[in-house]
């Protein structure tokens, strides 16, 4: 198979540029991950990318797969285009190669304090939820925080500082959602302005591209609603 | 950059201090890191990837505590099966430890926002395991705390954010290198390499505490992560330290063929069970009474008999079939929503219509850095059995203390991660106070470290990295798998010191400063060697089947000669032993017995 791979070393380039590699692998049950790790092992060690689970759970694989984000160890190798066009996720500032800087996703991420708050006394056993209210959580924490969907956000390419992206805000609303979250009010504050939420237009890159299935634009539809509703 | 300009950044690499360092961003490092944030020290955590990558995201079945949510239960029974399941190997000092604060420890995950699933009363989800008894070996009892079938995945986030919360210190992608010692054996940090620059970086604390998980990739197949490549335990065993009862690794039952994913015993607990080629519920004869749901051990060696037996399924005949479309799609796709995900991809089926092919896969470590109940590692002492390393910890995966002896029950490895890194946490909390001073750092503290670096900046012709990684883990495949015998494994021996050889052969294509993983992987592959040889080595001492140790030669249980730990030290592949601690704190102990499901 042919694969046309997005290369750059920071000390060898002085620009980007794709690199073609001839592979002999059979494309069935093979997902991409294994073909670049095939590249990796047997045609050049330098080609550089980001892997863990191999699985689809872990989230360290994200990459432009042609022309789509998606995590390399879950992509088949026979739903793919040849040549497969391999490029880092866009809008990140690229480190090397496939390697892209998280670090605005992850600043996002935390900007929504995305930890559970209860004041009450810690009771002695578990505190109480019905199987509906936990529901509610479904498609909100299975979030691998790969960050495909907000690096193929146009929204957030343009204001990675202002913009939460899909990724923050899907971790917001799994906290809204949370019986057990007595914070509501702070969370929905903390994206009252014109860019932290409302930059969302509903262009839904992040719901095509999630590896897991999962619907931001539904949960951003979902806090704005809330945001309307308590009068804003 | 020249030589001489290499020269001087390695002799001056940047300096960081910390009340506490630890290594490993998974569930046992956060675990210990937010209980240590949580009380003002400044600590940081080291992980060679960033912290939600790290293996425990893909625990899926469970967390074991006997909450008693859905049958009648108790941490006595919890005991008694870990004791059983450990066939007898494992500390019941540790076991006792472990299961009396198993029920505080989920509690406590839960009120930090896991989000477990619930029951129909509000009260969290258990789902039956294996190897676990209600009455001290009598019904099936229903023990292990889900979310779904991402229970790690859940665990590692809400630890994760909780850590973010607390404003613990990361450093996110720094691979470490070597502990940092002085002449009086003290542990006084660890060196680390920036990934990302290339820089390395000394990192000084008072406590160091290693979480760094498994090393299944010793083997060809495993479910383990590509990460899991055994870095802690190549640090302790650098620094001239032993490692505990490494021959005993799980072969878990059920991975899927090929890419070796894990299929959760899960997915037997919620009524799923196995078939060979005739259609057979083999399991019965095996284990008639827990049949599907006996040890690990048990139900892998199973399978693997199946197999070699010519009753394996598929066209090859080469695996077993894990049947559960009987459970209906709704029960399914709620409680079992990744495992069908799993098979679907990897597997091309959909477990709501067909069954899943399965085959004994290498799953986990119970071996590792010996520990006490506190986490502290432990090693023989001149008199008196064995006395800890001052400022070395080690929790999780990468720990021995020993609560899984010869075999692991499904559920306990998640507990153990928060049981112990809480406990570790809480110590070295204690010892720090105790101790407010810093040791002084030695000049040359950092130099084997380095020099070990330097060494993968040789350039020209040689072998390569993946090859003899490949090589490896075939090796340890084929000559220590689930049936092992003498020959055998003096062969691997023999072998390995052929390939040890070769790897002072192998050169690095990439020389660049920046996101080096051919580097990486490199740095890997030397612990991963010195892993394997503590295996084989350990492997090969045992003249006894035990738990997941199965020797073909020596096909029984020996307690009279082996109702102990070894350990193993890389000097002159020596072999030590010590004993089990078979005295609980508070309870009777559990007399070892013929160990039958």
């Amino acid at each position: 198979m042919r694969f046309s791979i997005y290369r750059y070393d920071p000390e060898q380039d002085a620009k980007p540029h794709m690199q073609v590699y001839d592979l002999d692998i059979d494309p069935a049950g093979n997902m991409l991950l294994d073909a670049l790790l095939m590249i990796k092992d047997t045609l050049d060690s330098t080609l550089t990318l980001r892997r863990s689970c191999r699985e689809g759970v872990c989230g360290s694989d994200g990459m432009n797969i042609n022309g789509s984000n998606g995590l390399a160890c879950i992509t088949p190798l026979a739903d793919l285009k040849q040549p497969v066009e391999v490029r880092p996720l866009p809008g990140l500032p690229v480190i090397r190669d496939l390697v892209v800087d998280m670090t605005p996703l992850n600043q996002q991420y935390r900007s929504v304090e995305p930890w559970l708050n209860n004041a009450d006394p810690a009771p002695e056993i578990e505190r109480l939820q019905s199987p509906e209210q936990r529901a509610q959580m479904d498609g909100l924490v299975e979030c691998i925080q790969c960050g495909c969907c907000s690096s193929a956000c146009p929204s957030f390419w343009w204001n990675p500082d202002k913009f939460v992206g899909p990724a923050g805000l899907l971790a917001a609303y799994r906290f809204i959602a949370d019986s057990r979250d007595q914070t509501s009010d702070r969370r929905l504050d903390n994206l009252q302005d014109p860019y932290r939420l409302f930059r969302c237009h509903g262009i839904m890159n992040c719901v095509t591209v999630c590896p897991k299935g999962l619907n931001p634009t539904a949960a951003i539809g979902k806090m704005k609603t809330l945001l309307v509703k308590r009068g804003a | 950059m020249g030589d001489g300009d290499f020269v001087a950044f390695i002799m001056m690499p940047v300096k960081r201090k910390f009340d506490a360092v630890i290594v490993g961003g998974g569930g046992a490092g956060l675990r210990a890191a937010l209980q240590l944030s949580g009380s003002g020290l400044q600590v940081a955590v080291v992980s060679k990837v960033f912290p939600t990558r790290s293996h425990t995201v893909s625990a899926q079945g469970g967390i074991t505590a006997a909450l008693g949510n859905v049958t009648p239960d108790n941490w006595h029974w919890h005991m008694y099966d870990t004791v059983k399941g450990s066939d007898y190997l494992g500390d019941q000092d540790a076991i006792e430890f472990m299961c009396r604060h198993a029920a505080e420890a989920v509690i406590e995950l839960e009120h930090m926002g896991l989000p477990f699933s619930r029951l129909d009363n509000g009260r969290i989800y258990q789902r039956p395991f294996g190897g676990q008894s209600m009455n001290y070996g009598g019904a099936q009892a229903t023990r292990t705390c889900a979310a779904a079938d991402r229970t790690g995945h859940a665990l590692l986030h809400t630890l994760h954010q909780q850590n973010l919360k607390a404003r613990t210190h990361f450093f996110d992608e720094y691979f470490a290198l070597d502990l940092l010692r002085d002449a009086d054996g003290y542990v006084l940090g660890v060196t680390a390499l920036c990934i990302e620059t290339g820089a390395p970086l000394v990192i000084e604390a008072r406590a160091t505490l290693l979480a760094t998980g498994g090393a299944g990739r010793i083997f060809r197949y495993s479910t383990n992560a590509h990460i899991n490549t055994g870095d802690g335990l190549g640090m302790v065993l650098r620094a001239g330290l032993a490692l505990q009862d490494m021959e005993f690794w799980q072969f878990h039952p059920t991975g899927l063929p090929g890419s070796g994913s894990l299929i959760t015993e899960g997915v037997r607990g919620e009524g799923g069970y196995l078939v060979n080629n005739r259609g057979e519920r083999f399991m019965e004869r095996y284990a008639p009474h827990a049949k599907d749901l006996a040890g690990r051990d048990v139900v892998a060696r199973a399978v693997a008999l199946e197999i070699h037996a010519g009753r394996g399924c598929g066209p090859h005949g080469d695996t077993i079939h894990l049947k559960l479309d009987h459970l209906g799609a709704a029960l399914i796709k709620d409680k079992l929503p990744g495992i069908r995900e799993l098979a679907l991809r990897f597997a091309g089926v959909d477990p709501i219509d067909e069954p899943i092919p399965i085959v004994p896969t290498a799953h986990y470590m119970m071996g590792g850095i010996p520990t006490n109940l506190h986490g502290q590692v432990v090693m023989p002492a001149r008199f008196g059995p064995e006395e800890p390393v001052p400022g070395l910890y080690a929790v999780g995966e990468c720990a021995c203390v020993s609560v899984h002896g010869a075999n692991r029950l499904g559920g306990n490895s998640l507990l153990d991660l928060v049981v112990f890194g809480r406990a570790a946490g809480n110590h070295i909390i204690e010892t720090l106070r105790e101790n407010p001073f810093a040791r002084l750092l030695p000049e040359s503290a950092a130099e084997g470290a380095l020099t070990r670096l330097e060494r993968w900046n040789k350039t020209g012709a040689g072998e390569n990295v993946a090859d003899l990684r490949l090589t490896l883990q075939t090796l340890m495949q084929r000559h220590c798998g689930v049936f092992r015998t003498e020959v055998l494994m003096r062969e691997g021996i023999a072998a390995l010191d052929i390939l040890q050889t070769r790897l002072e052969g192998v050169r690095l294509a990439d020389h660049s400063q920046v996101f080096n993983t051919a580097r990486i992987e490199a740095l890997e592959l030397e612990n991963l060697f010195v892993v394997a040889r503590a295996t084989l080595v350990s492997a090969l001492a045992r003249t006894e089947s035990r738990g997941a140790h199965a020797r073909d030669d020596y096909p029984e249980r020996d307690d009279d000669h082996w109702l102990k730990h070894t350990l193993y030290t890389s000097e002159n592949d020596q072999i030590d032993t010590k004993p089990v601690r078979l005295k609980p704190l508070t309870v009777e102990p559990f007399l070892p017995k013929e160990r039958t499901y």
